[in-house]
């Protein structure tokens, strides 16, 4: 008896110790990617949703975390307006048909992880008018709009980019309410919309808007006719709303966003699942014009996924690495550029919000994090910015991160989609002198 | 006490019972010639049809081991063969279509070999067991 619990002893302390030898370093320009692998049934593990009680998410020392709207209907992208208003999208889209008996199963699997509210389809508008933080106002800025995602301003105008239509709000500094219905830009690639959320992004001038679109399907089970115009990033002509492929073989871009000095576009991209709990690594990276980035054929530049056929080797050779792995599964659903407003520590680099996997015995993701940037391009390890989603077993989530935005103001605007939260991260206060470093440099103190 | 004999005359099994067993049969082969029309067609709507023909083989075919099982349990002693073999043979059927359907879960050409060799194997313990089935039972074999 004492041998054979000796044993097991043994054996779980050489199988948690093999896991922690199997977590392959994925951050960076060169993740691990360890060989494919699939088992008769995904590895899969789905938190439950809790409550958040009396504890929030936990933030870096000299941070505070609110929550400055609740009891939304599933809000996902954040926009913050010239005159500090910030405008909340909640919707839920999607609702493609099952093809298959498996189908039937995982949407079912998958919907314990999420919040039973029904999407909002509605922009709400939080206004903060002395600027303490606190957002007194809210309100209904639209709604009866069809799983509105992706949000930008420009050309004084609100852009929404619903599941099937790109739409237009004519907007005047301090409206808490759209004058009427929105304006039909173009309309979005929407039949079946696996992928439904559309991301969305202005260049700075106001000429073209970005507009992320999805894959059909995980790795092409729906079929390559489902596909056509599918897992790529639309420039969008914001006068006529003529289109152009910009880049495509991103199978997820479900986020997008304009570099501050160097106009590049960035994306965040969810990868493929079910070839392992390490397989695929979610990635940011710069979106070059006329670019492919593998999806379905390749991942990674030239990794062939075998899954899709026929193959297509001219495109694999064509295929772009992206420049900075994220890890796999995390689910990266927001992206914002950060500025000197957030502290030395994180002026320059990029946020980015996981909403968490369901392909991993061990939940990745789950957290807001900093990617820090130099030179205009990331450098360094992520850094944890907003975590306590997960609770410590792993079993649970208060809540899964989406969008997030960086208020001008000095402040890191993230949606949750779970607990129905929008919260607000901000500086606690100005950086005393002393904690700073002979060099300038912050203290890690 | 009946008197048995191996030369009884064969019976044919309850309206019911094959009414289950006709399923597993054209359901299986509906899905192998499915995927032999996805590999050759790259159609994932194939590989789409292949899972549903071997649900539908599973739900209903489970109805038949399950009726099997009883047949094998109330065959008198020393006239068990022919029940567990029948047994037996839509058992291990059953299994590796079971098998097969998680196969067929997976997405795209990642069912690609091992389903299709599957949905063969499971065609042809479907045909030896329908086989064995229609041949109907002895008296000393079934109740």
């Amino acid at each position: 008896m004492m041998r054979s619990l000796l044993l097991i002893g043994a054996a779980a302390v050489a199988l948690s110790a093999w896991d922690a030898q199997a977590d392959p370093a994925q951050h960076g320009p060169d993740p691990d990617l360890p060989e494919p692998q699939r088992g008769l049934l995904p590895t899969m593990k789905i938190p439950r949703p809790a409550g958040w009680g009396d504890e929030r998410p936990i933030v870096p020392q000299g941070y505070r975390i609110e929550a400055i709207a609740t009891d939304l209907m599933i809000p996902r992208q954040t926009l913050v307006l010239p005159n500090g208003d910030i405008l909340v999208a909640e919707g839920s889209g999607g609702g493609a048909p099952a093809l298959r008996p498996k189908d039937i199963i995982a949407n079912f699997i998958k919907a314990l992880g999420k919040s039973p509210v029904k999407g909002g389809n509605r922009l709400t508008l939080l206004r903060d008018a002395d600027g303490d933080g606190t957002y007194e106002a809210q309100g209904v800025f639209a709604d009866n709009l069809n799983a509105p995602y992706g949000l930008a301003f420009a050309n004084d105008a609100i852009y929404v980019a619903n599941q099937d239509a790109l739409v237009r709000f004519d907007y005047a500094d301090g409206q808490t309410q759209a004058s009427g219905p929105p304006e039909l830009v173009t309309e979005l690639p929407s039949a079946i919309n696996h992928h439904w959320t559309k991301a969305l992004t202005a260049s700075p001038d106001g000429r073209f808007l970005y507009v992320g679109i999805g894959s059909n399907s995980n790795i092409t089970e729906r079929g390559m006719d489902a596909e056509v115009d599918r897992a790529v990033v639309w420039q969008v002509d914001a006068e006529t709303g003529r289109h152009k492929r910009f880049a495509t073989g991103l199978r997820n871009p479900t986020a997008l966003a304009i570099q501050p000095g160097t106009d590049q576009l960035w994306a965040v991209v969810n990868e493929r699942d079910e070839i392992g709990p390490d397989l695929v690594p979610d990635y940011l990276t710069s979106v070059q014009e006329g670019g492919f980035y593998g999806w379905p054929y390749s991942y990674w530049g030239q990794n062939v996924d075998p899954r899709a056929q026929p193959q297509d080797p001219a495109k694999v050779e064509a295929a772009i690495r992206p420049d900075y792995g994220l890890g796999s599964h995390v689910a990266a659903l927001g992206l914002a550029f950060s500025s000197p407003v957030m502290g030395a520590e994180f002026a320059e680099g990029v946020f980015v919000g996981e909403h968490g996997s369901w392909n991993r015995s061990d939940p990745s993701g789950y957290k807001v994090i900093f990617v820090p940037f130099q030179d205009g391009k990331p450098a360094g390890e992520p850094v944890d910015f907003v975590t306590g989603f997960l609770t410590a077993d792993g079993d649970n989530t208060r809540g899964r991160p989406v969008g997030v935005t960086v208020d001008p103001r000095g402040a890191l605007i993230v949606a949750d989609d779970l607990a129905n939260t929008v919260w607000r991260v901000s500086v606690d206060r100005p950086q005393p002198a002393a904690a700073l470093e002979p060099d300038g440099s912050q203290s890690l103190q | 006490m009946v008197v048995l004999s191996a030369s009884d005359p064969l019976r044919p099994v309850h309206p019911l019972h094959a009414i289950l067993l006709a399923f597993p049969l054209p359901l299986f082969l509906g899905a192998l010639v499915s995927d032999l029309a996805y590999r050759a067609t790259f159609h994932v709507q194939w590989a789409n049809f292949s899972a549903w023909l071997i649900t539908g083989g599973l739900l209903v075919g489970a109805f038949a081991v399950l009726w099997a099982l009883i047949n094998l349990f109330r065959s008198h002693s020393g006239h068990r063969k022919r029940p567990a073999v029948y047994f037996i043979v839509l058992l291990v059927m059953w299994v590796l279509s079971f098998i097969n359907a998680l196969v067929h879960a997976k997405d795209a050409w990642a069912t690609m070999p091992e389903g299709l060799y599957l949905s063969a194997t499971t065609v042809l313990l479907a045909l030896v067991a329908a086989w064995i089935g229609y041949a109907g039972f002895r008296t000393g074999e079934v109740e």
